[in-house]
């Protein structure tokens, strides 16, 4: 026993898999051991905002697009399930696929008049749209019911069977999650992410190795959205209310906060920044007066000492394409060292 | 096929000033052609205009008999044109390997649905490219230095890998933008002995921006001249060192080591 | 009744320009965008109200005051925040999340002293409104407008025909080449956030007098708009962000007025949208050329 579990950590990449899996299995008893309506519903709400992070990070940090209005694609998502789910009573996973593409679908559509933008202008521009959607959600009342917002949005039930407790939301998102992070890691380490990557690195040298930025912008732009359309969907089923408020600018601002303070380009900065952002308001409630004056400060020291984040790219594991590509290498080179 | 690259007639201009005027030149296959000139001569706008940077104001390029004037870049590298840059723009955080692997065509037009599926071809696939990425690593003398990130390396070694990058792209044309600048002399020796390996072994063509008329002279089947924008000499080495012209080009602006605007 | 509505979007435009010339000065010389200058938009504002209502100063005295005071904000938070980050060279996307930063930290601050109501402002100045045939015009009105484009007539003599403002283009120009020819660019770069955030502070004041009214989020949608107006203007140019902010200030007002007034704020965005989609680097903005 003790000789296969040397084995494992010996391996290199091995005891990654080990720590992941031991990762998984805490957070999937997670409910057993603080079984608390309130922890749970931090954790689902850190659940959210780890899938928008991440989808975020796709175009901020692997594409390097400059989008301010994320909120825009996650409330359109939010809307998009709501009105199905509640309207047409169709069914949750459903909708969510269906939200998947008409939030990817506004991608595309911002995606095509800002090819041409860069940075600030692109971040304005992302801005504007951001305002528009939200307009158009206090205002379009014959659909959205206004500031009013939309109540009794259904909860998701799979034949027949109603998750209509929290955990049972818990371990969906945590599947949810689960699986976003397993195709990323996929994408991003693969020659397609490589491409995007380069996009982000230098536009004129990726198309002087036959890289065509547009498609990856586009791409960038429609998976992104679609993702944060997702996690809106995830949302609207969950609280069964929503309104124009959640969806503003402030939390445009925070999922690219944290994108950035975790980590740009690394996946599991996202997830770390999700988690301590959506953490540090809950646990400085007591000095509830203050802390969001605190969060606006370590935002600025953050910049300053660490401005790669909390696990930039810096940590990320070299050659990757490789290391995936062939067992046989990797084990030839094991052998020779 | 003995004429891989022609151009007719090419101009560039920005707003009132004429960068290239009129150039008309032809490649042949399997000739190590060199473009020298002084500085602000129009020589990396001309290779803009050959790579697809920019869109010549008139005049066509044409690339082994197709004509490729409205070509975006990336598709010219499609077509088999590939190129270094005279200020060095690697990928700064990916590593030497992964700069070359990022280029080459099989893996940079991975389908993003079989990328999210995974599977054994996938895998398959991947260990070739890989594997000739490494290859080609091994002729730029850079297999040991994979892992390092572009950034880390030092300057000779990152001309070096800029130059496997362009390789990875399988062109069958490299254009080279002052491959030597800010070598010393062991270097540019090494350099001259891979540009000689990359035209003989591996059958790619070479064009060439250089300052150094010594390595120019040494390694160049032929060079055209360009003063102002214009073709002033086209000829083997012999006949441009004596060209009258060429040299009151030179000697009349004084000849400076440095990085063209 | 169109030309009420085109004076009316005039008076919010002049506005909108003062705020956005803070963004597109320090674009100029530092391209960076100061996310947080709606914020110090809001804290002039403020001051304003402050030295008038607690201090009992005369408003001749107290609104240069506050001018001052914020134009210190300003310097204060390049120096403290951006200046750190700008000189490690970090990307800009670091300065913008630390403008962002400096947003939110300015937005609760504000809250946690002034509280998150609605302030009625200072009303020294009595209004009086004039009638010429069928469009009013209130004194408040031409206070603003005239008092914008004398400041902005000011600016651009700064700017053109002064040492500093020469020492300003120098910069916006180069860094380093300044700093050669022995230009103290830092001092140029507080004086920049300086001029900017001061008269972000006027247009503070004009905004608490014109409408009454001042509370801690008003520089969201203030910054927003201005920022707008300084990229339509094409930014880093300072005609630009005067044209923008006029261009923007009429199209809210006369679309609000004839179109729909829920979508307001869109239309701001709608236009520069379009005008992007069009000219990407804004109206009198310089095009963005790429080296190779």
């Amino acid at each position: 026993m003790q000789s296969i579990i040397i084995d494992l950590f010996q391996k290199p990449g091995q005891y990654k898999k080990v720590a992941g899996f031991i990762l998984v299995a805490l957070l999937a008893a997670f409910p057993y051991i603080y079984f608390n309506n309130y922890y749970l519903h931090i954790a689902i709400l850190v659940g959210i905002f780890v899938i928008l992070s991440l989808s975020l990070n796709l175009i901020t940090g692997f594409t390097g697009q400059l989008c301010l209005g994320h909120a825009a694609f996650y409330g359109v998502g939010a809307y998009v399930g709501a009105l199905l789910m509640k309207n047409l009573q169709m069914n949750f996973f459903l909708a969510l696929i269906v939200s998947f593409l008409v939030t990817g679908l506004f991608g595309l559509l911002l995606g095509i008049p800002t090819l041409r933008l860069r940075g600030d202008y692109l971040a304005i521009v992302t801005l504007g749209f951001g305002e528009i959607v939200r307009l158009v959600f206090i205002n379009w009342e014959e659909v959205t019911n206004g500031p009013m917002g939309l109540r009794s949005i259904p909860a998701p039930s799979i034949m027949g069977f109603v998750l209509k407790e929290r955990y049972m939301f818990y371990y969906l998102i945590l599947i949810m999650v689960l699986l976003v992070l397993f195709l990323m890691n996929r994408l991003i380490n693969s020659g397609f992410g490589m491409a995007m990557q380069t996009i982000k690195a230098d536009e004129i040298a990726a198309e002087s190795i036959g890289i065509y930025p547009v498609k990856y912008k586009l791409i960038a732009f429609i998976l992104s959205s679609g993702l944060a359309g997702v996690a809106g969907c995830f949302y609207a089923s969950y609280v069964s209310y929503i309104s124009p408020t959640t969806f503003v600018y402030n939390t445009s601002v925070t999922i690219l906060a944290m994108v950035v303070l975790g980590g740009l380009g690394s996946l599991a900065g996202s997830v770390i920044g999700a988690a301590v952002l959506t953490l540090i308001p809950e646990v400085l409630r007591f000095i509830s007066d203050y802390r969001m004056l605190l969060f606006g400060a370590l935002m600025v020291l953050m910049m300053i000492f660490k401005p790669e984040g909390f696990w930039g790219v810096s940590k990320r594991v070299k050659n990757i394409y490789k290391l995936k590509a062939g067992r046989r290498h990797h084990e030839r080179d094991i052998k020779s060292q | 096929m003995s004429e891989i690259l022609r151009a007719n007639n090419v101009s560039m201009v920005f707003g009132g000033l004429t960068a290239v005027d009129n150039i008309s030149l032809a490649m042949e296959d399997n000739e190590i052609l060199s473009l020298i000139g002084p500085n602000g001569a129009g020589k990396t706008t001309f290779f803009n205009m050959l790579t697809g940077v920019y869109k010549p104001t008139t005049g066509n390029i044409i690339f082994m008999d197709e004509d490729i004037t409205h070509l975006k870049a990336h598709q010219r590298v499609a077509k088999g044109i590939s190129r270094t840059f005279q200020n060095i723009r690697l990928f700064k955080d990916m590593t030497a390997l992964e700069n070359l692997m990022v280029a080459h065509p099989r893996c940079n037009q991975e389908n993003l649905a079989r990328v999210l599926l995974g599977g054994r071809k996938l895998k398959m696939q991947r260990q070739a490219i890989v594997e000739e990425c490494e290859e080609i690593l091994e002729i730029v003398g850079l297999k040991e230095k994979e892992g390092e990130l572009a950034t880390n390396l030092p300057y000779g070694k990152q001309r070096l890998l800029e130059i496997g990058r362009a390789l990875a792209t399988d062109p069958k044309l490299v254009l080279l933008d002052e491959p030597g600048a800010g070598m010393n002399s062991v270097e540019k020796e090494e350099l001259t002995a891979l540009i000689r390996h990359i035209t003989e072994k591996m059958g790619k063509n070479v064009l060439l921006i250089e300052h150094d008329m010594k390595f120019v002279m040494g390694i160049s089947d032929r060079i055209l001249v360009l003063d102002h924008g214009e073709l002033i000499a086209n000829g083997v080495p012999r006949e441009i060192q004596t060209n009258p012209q060429v040299i009151e080009a030179y000697l009349g602006k004084g000849m400076i080591d440095d990085e063209e605007e | 009744m169109f030309t009420q509505q085109l004076i009316n979007g005039i008076t919010v435009g002049g506005i909108y320009a003062l705020i956005a010339l803070g963004y597109t000065m320090v674009y100029g010389i530092l391209k960076i965008v100061n996310f947080a200058h709606g914020d110090v938009f809001m804290v002039g504002s403020f001051l304003g109200l402050l030295f008038v209502q607690n201090a009992g100063m005369p408003i001749y005295i107290a609104y240069p005051a506050a001018m001052l005071v914020t134009a210190a904000v300003g310097v204060v938070i390049e120096r403290v925040c951006y200046r750190p980050i700008r000189i490690k060279g970090t990307d800009a996307l670091s300065i913008l999340i630390a403008a962002l930063g400096v947003s939110i930290f300015l937005e609760n601050f504000a809250q946690l002293v002034w509280g998150t109501g609605t302030h009625a402002y200072v009303q020294e100045i009595k209004e009086k409104n004039y009638e010429f045939g069928n469009i009013n015009l209130s004194n408040i009105q031409i206070g603003v407008i005239v008092l914008c484009v004398l400041l902005m007539a000011a600016l651009y003599f700064v700017v053109n025909k002064t040492k500093i403002g020469v020492a300003m283009r120098a910069t916006s120009q180069s860094i380093t080449s300044a700093q050669l020819m022995g230009i103290n660019t830092e001092m140029v770069i507080a004086a920049t956030f300086g001029v900017g955030s001061a008269l972000a502070c006027v247009a503070g004041v004009l905004v608490g007098t014109y409408y009454d009214a001042v509370y801690p989020l008003v520089g969201y949608s203030y910054g927003l708009k201005a920022f707008a107006a300084a990229i339509l203007g094409g930014i880093g140019s300072i005609p630009g962000a005067m044209l923008g902010g006029f261009l923007i200030g009429i199209v809210e007002t006369l679309g609000s007025a004839y179109i729909s007034a829920g979508y307001k704020d869109a239309f701001a965005f709608g236009i520069l949208i379009l005008v992007l989609i069009i000219r990407p680097s804004g109206l009198l903005g310089k095009k963005h050329v790429d080296k190779v």
